[in-house]
């Protein structure tokens, strides 16, 4: 180890190796490649191990990043990933989505001066290294306590929640809606950022540990969770996400050709549309297509479009770059695959032919006034600066809200004023009895480790309440 | 899977009825309500309307008219063979109000949809007339079934070749005449919930309609499904599937139902070949 001593902090950061723009824009395999082993032992060999590690404050849900890390520089994989087990269930998806530059690698010392460590990197590596050459082993499981729990939504705080929860030697089923578990990690995040064979063995994982995973029960129409508690559940947790799309309203906006970012994600990803027609659902191919919004999301479905063949691509925001939502690394992705922005435009009407289908939109300009209650500067229309552009294929991106689905058939549960449900922060406690709400149902759109973080509270505050009572 | 317990073939041999072991839907299933089925690892989900449950059995009733590869698809499933997925019961049940004198129309398919509501309208001790009407005798499905569900039962066929000779608002109109109707039903192809929704609302009477638009989730998260109703979106999987007819735009439905109508025939064309050739 000493020789390797010298180098620690002072070399560079080791970029992942990835797919050329050229090339990656027309197919759907995963953009980064992986580290090699001697690579992510090079670049664990960067970290400092500090004793009070500014990484780990960063993490939502504190992983011992300094720990794994070393085991890594040690050639430790087997401990390095069962070290990550104890706090994190799914390191291979936070490994490739969390946006690390705002988490832990955003607090780490070595990125005072230069880089940051790659902590992501060396997570998804970790992750991958065990799926392909593990053992297959399992983290330890506390006895069981006969104690049953029910999750609502198979997304990424669901997930963490089952797997905090078994650990803990709990009885635990996740009921999903959908066909195929994982949430906004199998219907929304495309197969270019996050493969679905990847979702599909994280959650084997949970179910190896001893999960229950029931797909096809829409919570609120198929079972009431008052139905739950009778059939012997003593705890809820509710992680159902903000799947309920956002429209602009705008004349115009029924046309074919228009959709929801979640309808299209839903046909590219989940129904895995881009391959019909080997599978049987469609998906509109565009040849000038439009995104409206500029978030994440809104890069996802740009980018699918490019790889579904569009000549042209454009992103339509009607802020300025700087206020443009999406992680730095995706929008850097976007444009190297040959996407257009249009900043400070936004669309008020959308043009049709005789058929209904989309032709086109009228744009205005916009410049920024003073900013408004998010802090953000308030784009107001330019008068005059109307003007029109060509497009086949709009993709709506800009937002989502709450599903009221669930909500509506639980009428003695406490909502906020946007139908988002009302949760203490700190334990996940919703107003009604044996009922834990996170992620995105309680906070609005947000990121998946913040969901996953929210899961890691409600788990610890379920585990009291199987344990101590309300 | 959603084991398939009961197939039949009715109408001409393209119009199935599958019952399937759904216990968990059977049991919570209401008059009005969909559900969603996929027949295997690729394929699409399809939406459809329970034409029947049986909460004791377990089971619930489909019935399909063939007419797209999906559907095709469906037809070459036999009993013991099952839908990996089947998901519902969804949407909101139909409203039932004891209210009279009430009109149920169904045309082609839409008499399966029908049948239950009309069944639950009578139930309540409405007095029910119901009006069934197919393109032609062959097609005409459930009619012994409606006569049972309803007090009296009328039949129209486009071509004349049984009942009354035209379409099932000639029929309605006789009745709207005899004044008193307090709510007409109408449940079929969208032309035809068009021309009862603009017969009726000369008359002034409440009308019920079913919409059947592209849907993939069925529970609210896409909006694909989108329809206007009296000026706003509605998405019909949540919102619906039932609306006041005399609100609906249908124009603008029937328009976003041939949003895939390339697609839609390359790939019947396509399973239709390779079936012929095995």
């Amino acid at each position: 180890m000493t020789e390797k001593k010298g180098k620690k902090g002072k070399a560079a950061r080791l970029a992942m190796p990835e797919q050329a723009p050229e090339v990656r824009k027309r197919n759907f395999k995963e953009v980064p490649t992986g580290y090699t082993v001697a690579m992510a032992q090079e670049e664990a060999a960067r970290c400092l191990q500090c004793k009070k590690p500014g990484c780990m404050e960063g993490c939502p849900v504190s992983v011992d990043i300094p720990g794994f890390i070393g085991l890594i520089a040690e050639g430790d994989f087997t401990g390095a990933i069962r070290h990550i087990w104890t706090k994190n269930a799914l390191p291979a998806v936070c490994g490739r989505v969390c946006p690390q530059e705002s988490q832990c690698e955003g607090r780490c010392i070595v990125g005072k001066k230069g880089e940051p460590v790659a902590i992501g990197n060396l997570e998804r590596f970790v992750a991958d290294w065990e799926r392909e050459n593990g053992t297959g082993e399992l983290p330890p499981k506390a006895p069981a306590t006969g104690k049953k729990v029910a999750v609502v939504g198979s997304g990424p705080s669901g997930l963490t929640v089952a797997g905090d929860l078994i650990q803990k030697g709990h009885s635990v089923t996740v009921l999903e809606a959908f066909h195929k578990p994982g949430g906004v990690l199998v219907y929304g995040i495309p197969e270019f950022r996050l493969p679905k064979a990847i979702v599909a063995q994280e959650v084997n994982f949970l179910e190896r540990l001893g999960v229950n995973v029931e797909v096809n029960a829409v919570i609120g129409r198929t079972v009431s969770l008052d139905e739950l508690f009778e059939q012997g559940y003593e705890a809820i947790y509710l992680g159902v996400g903000a799947g309920l799309p956002r429209f602009m309203n705008l004349p115009g906006e029924n046309l074919i050709g228009i959709l929801s970012a979640n309808e299209y994600l839903t046909r590219a990803n989940l129904m895995k549309a881009y391959r019909f027609p080997d599978v049987d659902t469609p998906i509109p191919k565009g040849k000038n297509v439009v995104v409206l919004g500029a978030g994440n999301v809104a890069m996802d479905s740009a980018r699918t479009a490019m790889r579904l063949g569009a000549e042209n691509v454009k992103i339509v925001y009607r802020r300025s770059r700087e206020e443009m939502p999406a992680r730095a690394a995706e929008i850097h992705h976007a444009e190297e695959e040959g996407i257009e922005f249009f900043l400070l435009t936004n669309p008020t009407r959308f043009i049709g032919n005789e058929k209904g289908r989309l032709t086109g939109m009228e744009c205005l300009r916009m410049e920024l006034g003073e900013p408004d209650d998010s802090g953000r500067r308030r784009p107001i229309a330019i008068e005059g600066s109307e003007f029109h552009m060509d497009t086949d294929l709009v993709i709506v991106a800009v937002g989502s809200g709450a599903n009221p689905l669930l909500t509506q058939s639980t009428p003695d549960m406490g909502l906020n004023k946007w139908g988002y449900i009302e949760a203490d922060p700190e334990t996940g406690k919703t107003t009604k009895k044996g009922v834990w709400a996170g992620g995105d149902i309680v906070t609005g759109a947000a990121t998946v480790i913040l969901a996953m973080g929210a899961g890691r509270k409600a788990a610890d505050s379920i585990h009291q309440y199987l344990t101590w009572g309300w | 899977m959603f084991k398939i317990v009961k197939r039949e073939e009715m109408a001409e041999g393209t119009v199935i009825l599958n019952e399937i072991e759904a216990p968990l839907i059977a049991n919570k299933a209401k008059p009005g309500q969909f559900v969603i089925l996929k027949a295997n690892e690729d394929g699409e989900r399809i939406p459809l309307t329970m034409a029947d449950t049986d909460a004791e059995k377990g089971t619930i009733t489909i019935i399909y008219m063939v007419v797209g590869k999906s559907t095709a698809l469906f037809k070459t499933l036999q009993v013991g063979d099952g839908f990996q997925d089947v998901i519902g019961p969804l949407g909101k049940p139909t409203h039932l109000e004891k209210l009279g004198k009430v009109v149920c129309v169904g045309g082609g398919t839409g008499v399966a949809v029908l049948h239950p509501i009309t069944r639950a309208l009578k139930e309540i001790g409405n007095d029910v007339t119901c009006i069934i009407g197919a393109r032609t005798k062959d097609l005409l499905i459930l009619e012994s079934q409606m006569k049972a569900a309803s007090n009296e039962l009328k039949v129209c066929t486009d071509d004349g070749s049984y009942g009354h000779h035209g379409f099932v608002t000639d029929v309605l109109k006789e009745a709207l005449e005899g004044g008193d109707v307090k709510l007409v039903v109408a449940i079929g192809p969208v032309p035809m919930m068009k021309a009862v929704a603009n017969l009726t609302r000369s008359y002034d009477v409440k009308t019920l309609v079913s919409l059947n638009p592209i849907m993939i989730d069925g529970t609210g998260m896409c909006g694909g499904c989108r329809v206007t109703v009296g000026g706003k979106t509605k998405f019909a999987c949540v919102d619906g599937p039932e609306f006041d007819g005399h609100q609906v735009n249908f124009d603008e439905l029937m328009m976003r139902l041939q949003a895939y109508c390339e697609e839609e025939k390359h790939c019947y064309e396509d399973f239709c070949t390779l079936q012929d050739a095995t």
